[in-house]
């Protein structure tokens, strides 16, 4: 069990710049994000992409703000839990309990969800039957490529992952690559190297087609695929694995208790503070009037909820302002010398 | 502004004016139809605000940009009239738009 001061859900923006203020002020802090990086939609979704408007920055990429932020908390010692997503918050005593996936349990007074629109989960298959297979012989991932030595894995895809796994996997097994169409997302070189295999029979490949079905009492046999012309192929294969992305959802955050409205979290404007004393909401999950989903409104918001963690984490002693220019004790914190 | 029909996959229509300049998206958003999440707001990052567009339609509005078909790769059932709703822009010429919502869209 980790004792901490407060804990941030989730390691976009907003949750980094909070960790920052937390422990500004002289709380400790820990962070749980589901992905196995730091950095939220902005190292996710986009990371090359320019943002113009965070406040004296002109112009920075997802990844430099992200890169920017992991910076800023350098002087400070603040342990992330990455690929570990919060499934339970339970109050217990004047603390909250919080367990992840992987069986990591905090108990913290505060508990600070900044979360985005949710965790980040592989994008499925859309023909019911898969959850099925689910975990034993169709896969989001891999986790362990040596299950498929020998054996026929069919491909679904047309980014990186899909294509690194094919030429990986043709190697030792028999490999199909069906993609929904005749382009390619992935780099040039491995694209060039997925058409050479398919030439040498090492990959089939099959574009203009999609997942239509699964086939198999308790072992997966079969697949149906469909054409855009409605033809439907069977494939008999071992495997399936599938590469779409990843998606933001809700999940566990959902059964916590708390007002949610359309994936987001109503908060009052003086602490962030959700319907539930201790709970906080900041950044793109949380909704109040007014409410601007900008990075810059996230770093307002995990200001303010730091400061709110204060009295709970610290009940015997008293929060004083201070600013960073001037306070002693904040360039201690810093590391950095006084004048 | 044009008149825009939303049809989601229960088959219910929703017919409203959108103003010029918004996207297909935000005039679901704006109009709380049900269907599109658009979790990335129209950054073309997330593929949430996915449509079928009526084929008449499909040809007559702008063509996709560059990492439209992409980003498509990555939506909950795509077709060949698929299209992501945050890359149409609303004008004149579309009024009378009809799209279909997906089951879901993820």
């Amino acid at each position: 069990m980790i004792k901490t001061d407060a804990l941030i859900i989730g390691a976009g923006p907003t949750g980094l710049f909070t960790a920052h203020q937390l422990k500004l002020i002289g709380l400790n802090c820990e962070v749980v994000d589901n992905l196995d990086k730091i950095g939220g939609q902005c190292i996710e979704l986009y990371p090359d992409k320019p943002i113009y408007d965070i406040p004296a920055v002109p112009e920075c990429t997802g990844e430099e703000l992200t890169n920017n932020l992991i910076n800023q908390l350098k002087p400070f010692d603040i342990k992330f839990h990455l690929n570990e997503r919060v499934e339970e918050v339970k109050k217990e005593n004047d603390n909250w309990l919080v367990k992840t996936n992987n069986g990591t349990s905090f108990s913290t007074p505060n508990v600070i969800i900044a979360g985005g629109v949710g965790s980040f989960e592989p994008r499925k298959f859309s023909p019911k039957e898969c959850e099925k297979f689910e975990n034993k012989s169709l896969f989001y991932s891999v986790k362990d490529k040596k299950i498929f030595k020998g054996k026929i894995v069919s491909i679904f895809g047309g980014g990186d992952s899909a294509l690194d796994w094919a030429v990986e996997l043709s190697k030792e097994s028999s490999v199909n690559l069906i993609h929904r169409r005749d382009e390619f997302r992935g780099a040039q070189a491995t694209i060039d190297k997925v058409h050479q295999l398919a030439k040498d029979g090492k990959i089939n490949l099959f574009t203009q087609y999609q997942m239509a079905s699964v086939k198999g009492d308790k072992n997966l046999e079969s697949i149906d695929i469909k054409h855009d012309n409605n033809e439907i192929k069977n494939l008999k294969t071992d495997y399936v694995l599938g590469f779409f992305g990843l998606i933001m959802q809700l999940g566990p955050i959902a059964n916590w208790g708390l007002n949610i409205d359309k994936k987001t979290i109503e908060v009052d404007t003086e602490k962030f503070e959700t319907n539930q004393k201790g709970i906080y909401a900041v950044g793109d999950i949380c909704h109040y009037p007014g409410k601007l989903k900008l990075i810059l409104s996230g770093f307002h918001e995990g200001a303010l909820a730091a400061r709110a963690c204060f009295k709970s984490a610290r009940p015997n002693e008293k929060y004083r302002f201070e600013f960073t220019t001037s306070s002693k004790t904040i360039k201690e914190r810093l590391g950095v010398k006084g004048d | 502004m044009a008149k825009i029909t939303y049809i989601t996959h229960d088959n219910q229509k929703h017919e409203v004016e959108v103003q010029n300049g918004l996207t297909v998206m935000e005039g679901a958003v704006q109009n709380d139809i049900p269907g599109i999440d658009a979790d990335c707001g129209g950054g073309m990052a997330c593929a949430t605000c996915h449509v079928y567009v009526k084929e008449d339609w499909f040809n007559k509005i702008p063509k996709k940009e560059d990492g439209e078909e992409d980003m498509l790769d990555m939506a909950f059932e795509p077709k060949t009239n698929s299209r992501l709703s945050c890359q149409i822009v609303v004008s004149d010429e579309i009024d009378g738009l009809e799209v279909n919502i997906p089951s879901k869209q993820a």
